[in-house]
């Protein structure tokens, strides 16, 4: 099938109001007449459900956790992008659009990217309607803050906990659609396949994950809100339970997976400490506004740091390599993720990493707290030259910024971090390919819809910070509401779909039959076990930096592991009772199919772009020297896998893109 | 470090269940809770025996998911922080841990651990929403200013995570504390105040319904709340329904 992207004729600018002008739409009568499901309730899920409810669609919401306000998108820390130039200082739908195409490295959608710089304000005045207290200044007005990747200040936030402001928000506006019988939500129910008839996605295979019944749900069409698929690395800062099983069965139903190798590794993670480690844990990217990064510049303070005879803070300013203000100048501490990920491994793989295992560097807040307590003291007309009273201020002025992370650091590493400077080190922590749609956020399945992290829609190679949280409740709120609705005025007349047909009963057979695979297979080790064996394969060979050699042994390794892991995975409990084993090994399994097409998009994709950074494709002189080579003439294209039994089996489709609005240019934040 | 585990062991919602002992050893410092949990599992499944079933999911304190009632505290010995968040530097070698479910009425035990908090959902179904469309045709977003202190206010109750802890330390099973921080969320914002009157009535009414006990004032809410939401809150809720009541 070739792929149609649907993108709308004329202007940019005018694409999607032209559009809006003029698609179907489904009167309010017959919306009663309509069964949506929507699985995941993370901004993007709970922001569709809410609304396509608000509008008369009668919906269904699922779950794996107990609530809809336990979804991962909780976690997000540092705020939500969106043009409105409050700040005055030189935002505009255009930039947000420019800076996100170009933070993007260049491969991702142009006329998605500029719909989303376009609905991005409206979300602001959504939330606030709603009851998002996000943070204010003191004359009552919204505060902004700068994220990596630009020059404005768009970012707006609630203190370190702005995903969980934005859920509760879209919560709440399910809760008002549940308490009025519009939206059906199950909770701890996980979605095990897709169910097509005629071609078409009319329902869905769930797990009752307390009783363990299997049960199916009909409708007129299904939307996966489910997430990303970082946890394929084993260890990520996604939650434990987020997954790619939703997705892969899609994809296993005839929806292309859509670059899978983009992945974004986050410089400012906590680094891992041993083998125990279940999760990594982020420090936002906002740390960077006020946080400085560095490494000391001589070996023999990098050794005596290590042996514990040195403190970070003992190290004189002018023995401290601050690697990113040097390489950087004009975006310093704030360039983008991708660019300060490889930054620091290439400090730590030269030997200056400052932990015991070489892989951490440092973030500093000294200089930020001096900066504020001046200004502080000034402000109080208190002495600016009393270092203790300067320093007191300074610490205060930070705790209200990002106390909570600093609690959170803290914590888990046992050390202040007003006092000495944090160690990170970058981690796995989004994953911008995903399902492919097209410009209504529809896959290669008629009736069956992607959106937020668990599509691939706007951030190309790389994510900007700050441009998740929007981009799910863009999707949610502005988007697939009408997309959805030219679809679904074809089935004003279809009537309820039934349940009792040979294509439910057949894909229930297949999730039953798997089920009791894992369930009598009896095997020798847990599936934590290969879960982790997967991770090192991922995190060692199509992690931060790949070539061929790496790559090809990787493909071989998990086809392996998977085939180890059917033969001998334990999962003890039955299959009708509470089994969070069960549920695991089901995820585990298609996180084993899926790291293969993963590390196959990762070897055929020769350039370096954004996070897929190829050893072998790398800026050789001249002022990027060093820097990632991308390869225009040959891979301006979105790599859409077809799924055909085997992932190595799988077949590429290729869309094109198109760059009319934005000049391809080599990405310089010099 | 080397410990002795009591653990409540339940097979499901009609089982009796029972405390059950277990012994982890070689446990760092450096884990956390959650990942000795981990640690004892993976144990029990070599052992061909079932694991220990917990809630739980992002391990960072703000998905509120993890609960565990640990030593006869909520989240355990640490304060302000969630179960997830409590490392084993809290504890010493050799010590003995007891681990319970949160317990409450309108919380019943799922299995094991795992306990069925959806009595809190309905509590919010009841009126923890602004009832306005999601259609984006609001005004300005800064057309009203809110005053900081207000915002920040609003802003620390819209922090609690919903975990439970509150109920579960409250020798009442109360939820004020929980269902006071939500209206106190709304009560602090001028978008909040259009439908003040209905929101505290109606959510109190489902709180009462759902089994939730009353309020004694003792405060070991607050002291066990990971968020450290303030019996401020709970003042408020009180101010808000007074007043309500006496328009309604
Ligand atoms: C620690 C952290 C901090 C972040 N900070 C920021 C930030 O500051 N700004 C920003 O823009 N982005 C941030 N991000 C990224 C952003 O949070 C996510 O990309 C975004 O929230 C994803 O939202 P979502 O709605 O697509 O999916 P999620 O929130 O992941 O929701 C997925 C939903 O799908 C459900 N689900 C999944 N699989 C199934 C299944 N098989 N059956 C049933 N249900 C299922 C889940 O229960 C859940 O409800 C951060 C991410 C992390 C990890
Ligand atoms: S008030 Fe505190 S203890 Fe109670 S649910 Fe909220 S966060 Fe948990
Ligand atoms: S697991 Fe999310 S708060 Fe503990």
């Amino acid at each position: 099938m070739a792929l149609d992207s649907k993108i709308p004729q004329g202007p940019i600018a005018d694409k999607w109001t032209n559009y809006k002008n003029h698609i179907n739409l489904v009167n309010p009568a017959n919306k009663r007449l309509i069964d949506v499901i929507v699985v995941g309730t993370g901004l993007a899920g709970g922001s569709a459900a809410a609304t396509l409810a608000e509008l008369g669609y009668n919906v269904k919401a699922f779950c794996f956790q107990d609530s809809p306000r336990r979804a991962h998108s909780i976690a997000a820390q540092g705020g939500i992008n969106a043009a409105k130039n409050y700040q005055g200082d030189g935002d505009s739908t255009y930039r947000l659009f420019y800076d996100t195409v170009k933070g993007g490295d260049y491969r991702s959608r142009e006329a998605n990217v500029y719909r989303l710089a376009e609905v991005s304000a409206n979300i602001i005045d959504q939330c606030v309607a709603q009851g998002v207290p996000f943070a204010r200044e003191y004359g009552g007005l919204l505060d902004n803050r700068s994220f990596g990747g630009v020059l404005v200040s768009r970012t707006f936030y609630a203190a370190g906990q702005t995903g969980q402001q934005l859920l509760l928000g879209a919560y709440s506006a399910m809760n008002r659609q549940i308490g009025r019988g519009k939206i059906k939500m199950y909770n701890r129910h996980e979605m095990l396949d897709v169910v097509i008839v005629d071609g078409k996605a009319r329902g869905i295979i769930t797990r009752n994950l307390i009783t363990g019944e299997i049960e199916r749900h009909s409708a007129h069409a299904v939307v996966l809100g489910t997430g990303g698929y970082g946890n394929v690395f084993f260890l990520s800062t996604n939650a434990m339970g987020s997954n790619v099983t939703a997705a892969w069965k899609a994809h296993k139903r005839g929806a292309y997976f859509a670059n899978p190798c983009y992945t974004q590794i986050h410089p400012t993670c906590i680094p891992v400490s041993g083998d125990h480690q279940s999760k990594l844990t982020l420090m936002s990217e906002s740390l960077r506004n006020d946080g400085r990064i560095w490494v000391p510049k001589h070996m023999k303070d990098v050794e005596a740091i290590r042996a514990g005879q040195l403190k970070p803070t003992q190290i004189a300013e002018e023995d401290r390599d601050y690697y990113l203000e040097r390489r950087y100048p004009a975006f310093g501490n704030l360039v983008p993720r991708d660019v300060a990920s490889r930054a620091a491994k290439e400090r730590c793989d030269a030997g200056y990493g400052v932990n015991a295992t070489g892989e951490a560097v440092y973030l500093d807040f000294a200089s930020a707290i001096q900066r504020y307590g001046k200004e502080q003291a000034h402000i109080k007309g208190l002495d600016e030259n009393d270092a203790a009273l300067v320093k007191k201020l300074g610490q205060e002025v930070v705790r209200v910024k990002y106390g909570n992370l600093f609690q959170m650091y803290e914590k888990i590493v046992d050390q202040n971090p007003y006092e000495t400077p944090m160690m990170i080190y970058p981690a796995v922590h989004y994953t911008m390919g995903g399902i492919w749609v097209d410009y209504n956020l529809m896959t290669t399945v008629p009736g069956l819809y992607a959106i937020g992290e668990a599509n691939f829609s706007d951030h190309g190679a790389n994510r900007l910070g700050a441009s998740a949280l929007m981009q799910g409740l863009a999707d949610g709120y502005f988007v697939l509401p009408y997309t959805i609705g030219d679809y679904l005025a074809d089935d004003i007349r279809t009537g309820p779909i039934s349940t009792d047909t040979k294509e439910f009963e057949e894909a229930e057979k297949n999730v039953k039959d798997r089920i009791a695979s894992l369930i009598n297979n009896n095997g020798s080790h847990s599936v934590d076990y290969f879960h982790k064996k997967l991770g090192k394969i991922m995190w060692n060979k199509v992690g931060m930096s790949r070539n061929e050699k790496g790559l090809k042994e990787a493909i071989e390794e998990i086809s392996t592991l998977r085939k180890e892991f059917w033969a001998d995975v334990k999962v003890p409990g039955t299959a009708d009772e509470y089994n969070e084993e069960l549920a695991k090994a089901g995820r585990v399994a298609d996180f084993l199919e899926l790291g293969e097409l993963f590390a196959k998009d990762a070897l055929h994709r020769t350039e370096s772009c954004g996070g897929h950074f190829r050893e072998e494709s790398v800026e050789e002189d001249g002022p990027q020297k060093g820097e990632a080579k991308r390869d225009d003439e040959n891979f301006t294209y979105v790599a859409a896998w077809e799924y055909k039994g085997e992932p190595k089996d799988a077949v590429l489709h290729k869309e094109d893109l198109e760059f009319k609005d934005i000049e391809l240019k080599q990405r310089s934040y010099k | 470090m080397n410990l002795t585990l009591k653990i409540w062991r339940q097979k499901n919602a009609s089982d009796k269940g029972k405390m059950v002992d277990y012994s982890v050893s070689d446990i760092s410092p450096d884990m956390s809770f959650l990942e000795m949990l981990d640690v004892l599992n993976e144990q029990l499944i070599e052992q061909g025996e079932q694991p220990v079933a917990f809630d739980h999911d992002c391990r960072e304190g703000i998905c509120g998911m993890c609960s565990l009632y640990i030593n006869g505290e909520a989240h355990g010995p640490d304060r302000g922080v969630t179960t997830c968040q409590l490392h084993m530097r809290m504890f010493k070698d050799g010590d003995t841990i007891t681990i319970e479910p949160f317990r409450a009425t309108a919380f019943p035990v799922i299995k094991d651990l795992v306990v069925d908090r959806s009595a809190f959902d309905r509590v919010q179904h009841a009126g923890g929403f602004i009832s306005v469309n999601t259609s984006g045709n609001t005004i300005d977003a800064n057309a009203i200013p809110v005053n900081k202190h207000d915002a920040d206010d609003a802003f620390a109750a819209a922090t609690c995570i919903g975990c439970g802890a509150c109920v579960a330390s409250c020798k009442n099973s109360s939820a004020m504390l929980f269902v006071g921080a939500k209206v106190s969320q709304f009560a602090l914002l001028p978008q909040g105040q259009v439908e003040a009157t209905d929101r505290v009535l109606n959510m109190v009414k489902q709180m009462d319904e759902e089994g939730f006990g009353n309020c004694t004032n003792t405060g070991a809410c607050e002291v066990e709340c990971p968020k450290g939401i303030s019996l401020e809150n709970i003042a408020r809720m009180n101010r808000e329904y007074l007043k309500a009541a006496f328009k309604g």
